[in-house]
């Protein structure tokens, strides 16, 4: 890839300054990891707070009339119940497809006090294919404005809301409940705030004008708790968080209920449809998908990384792995993959081609690592 | 005095006397970082050169070492397989992987030198 062709984020200039491992993503280049490594990054944020530049993610919003209009139409192509979706909560859902496969994952926010205005965060190696295919399917009394300005940081860690409560003290963020959202002023600048994340941790994803990320950005770092981190552990915290990644678990060919994300289609939606692929999908919650997601653990100590071929015990094709590493935090091998329903139930014993060689495995709930979420 | 011979896969090959001590460069564990898991060849495993051999994996990626040289494996180093940070820590010392009696003498014209190794490194970039 010619290197001038990648875009860059507002904070490359300090990961070059901090020593990162620049490499291409989705279009961008993007700090993979700095000097201390992946494994250590992985862990601090475990332990600590992590910075991560997700500035490359694609923000937007989509504004009507009023909430109704807006999440009607949004629900034309997500599976989740935007309608009562309320000011100042956020959910992830999906857009479809016509069959019901899943264009991209994301954040839907209704921003506190807003009355026909949905906040979306998206995938950037998806954006283009988003904001077109909303477009092509959006009434003309909306209007669809990608927030190509802003800048995306997200904080994580059990540190990250005490960090934020210290350099924020009268904006109350630490009791900010999970899955919520609002604009805040911290130091002298003005964010939008989401209580979220991608790494199972406590956390927050700071929305702000690009020409200010890098100023809060350092200003963070100097916290004593907070260190920079590279796309690297960011996919090691999500793969243990049992999180999916588009392009590796999500694809256009893969529905909801495959994808073990039932949990995102809520009780309306599901009993109502009116989403593109509904008829697949509420087949596949009523009789079970014929395949499913599910969490891998390898036996031994060598990981099985995405691509692998699972198998039977006996040796039959039953799947593959799209997700496959080392967990620092778990402290062995993990992965995720898609099996056939008959060996999807937990404890199923299956068998990975690794170098051409079986590996014993077994299938395990997820996540590999507790969830840390804020619940008050 | 030992000699050591590189490859352009980043196998280094030290040579005692009639044998040779394999393992990854330098170079290679800065670029793999952070070693989790290393696999030696079986003892007695007839290696012919370019063979993969071993196999280092760090959190980011699985690599094939490749058999720097032909020659029967004569000693595995078990402490890479329980403790692969090692690799990361001493590669060309504690973390070398398997050492092989070297079957032809002449195969080690092929390979490059610390100096044209050092060389080689910088055409990388």
């Amino acid at each position: 890839m010619n290197e001038a062709s990648n875009q860059k984020t507002p904070l490359h200039a300090l990961h070059i300054e901090l020593g990162a491992r620049v490499a291409p993503f989705a279009g961008y280049d993007m700090p993979i990891h700095y000097p201390s490594g992946v494994l250590a990054e992985h862990l601090h944020t475990r332990k600590f707070a992590g910075l991560f530049d997700v500035s490359h993610m694609g923000q937007a919003l989509i504004e009507g009339d009023d909430h109704n209009t807006v999440a009607a139409f949004l629900e034309t192509l997500c599976p989740a119940d935007l309608l009562n979706l309320a000011p100042g909560r956020q959910r992830y859902t999906q857009l479809l497809n016509d069959d019901g496969g899943i264009v991209d994952d994301l954040m839907v926010t209704r921003p506190p006090g807003a009355d026909g205005a949905l906040r979306l965060v998206v995938n950037a190696s998806r954006k283009a294919v988003d904001f077109a295919l909303i477009r092509r399917r959006m009434p003309s009394r909306l209007r669809l404005t990608p927030l190509a300005e802003a800048a995306l940081i997200a904080l994580q860690g059990p540190l990250a809301a005490s960090t934020l409560a210290r350099l924020a003290p009268a904006e109350g963020l630490e009791t900010m409940p999970f899955m919520s959202a609002r604009p805040a002023r911290i130091v002298d600048f003005e964010i939008f705030v989401s209580r979220s994340g991608y790494t199972g941790e406590d956390g927050f994803e700071v929305s702000l004008a690009s020409t200010q990320a890098e100023n809060l950005a350092r200003i963070l770092l100097t916290e004593p708790d907070v260190a920079p981190i590279g796309l690297g552990a960011r996919d090691s915290l999500r793969l243990e968080a049992g999180l999916c990644l588009y392009g590796h678990e999500l694809g256009e060919t893969v529905d909801p209920v495959e994808a073990a994300l039932a949990w995102s289609v809520q009780k309306r939606r599901r009993i109502d449809g009116g989403f593109p692929g509904a008829r697949r999908i509420q087949d596949a919650l009523a009789n079970g998908p014929g395949r499913q997601r599910v969490g891998v653990r390898p036996d031994g100590r060598a990981p099985a990384r995405d691509g692998a071929k699972i198998a039977s015990p006996d040796g039959a094709p039953i799947g593959v792995l799209t997700s496959g590493g080392f967990g620092p935090s778990v402290g062995g091998p993990i992965a995720m993959g898609f099996v056939a329903r008959a060996y999807s139930t937990v404890g199923t014993p299956i068998s990975l081609i690794v170098r051409g060689k079986p590996l014993s495995a077994r299938v395990v709930a997820l996540p590999f690592y507790p969830h840390a979420y804020y619940r008050g | 005095m030992s000699e050591i011979r590189y490859t352009k896969d980043h196998e280094y090959l030290r040579i005692e006397g009639a044998e040779g001590v394999v393992g990854i460069s330098e170079y290679a564990q800065q670029q793999l970082g952070d070693v989790v898991f290393a696999e030696t060849p079986p003892l007695g495993k007839a290696l012919k050169r370019g063979d993969p051999a071993a196999v280092v994996e760090s959190v980011k990626a699985a690599s094939d070492v490749l058999a720097p040289a032909s020659g029967e494996v004569v000693a595995v180093n078990a402490e890479v397989e329980s403790a692969p940070g090692i690799i990361n820590e001493d590669a060309l010392g504690r973390g070398w992987l398997f050492r092989i009696k070297l079957a032809d003498a002449k195969e080690l014209d092929g390979l490059m030198d610390e100096a044209a190794y050092a060389d080689y490194l910088k055409t990388l970039g």
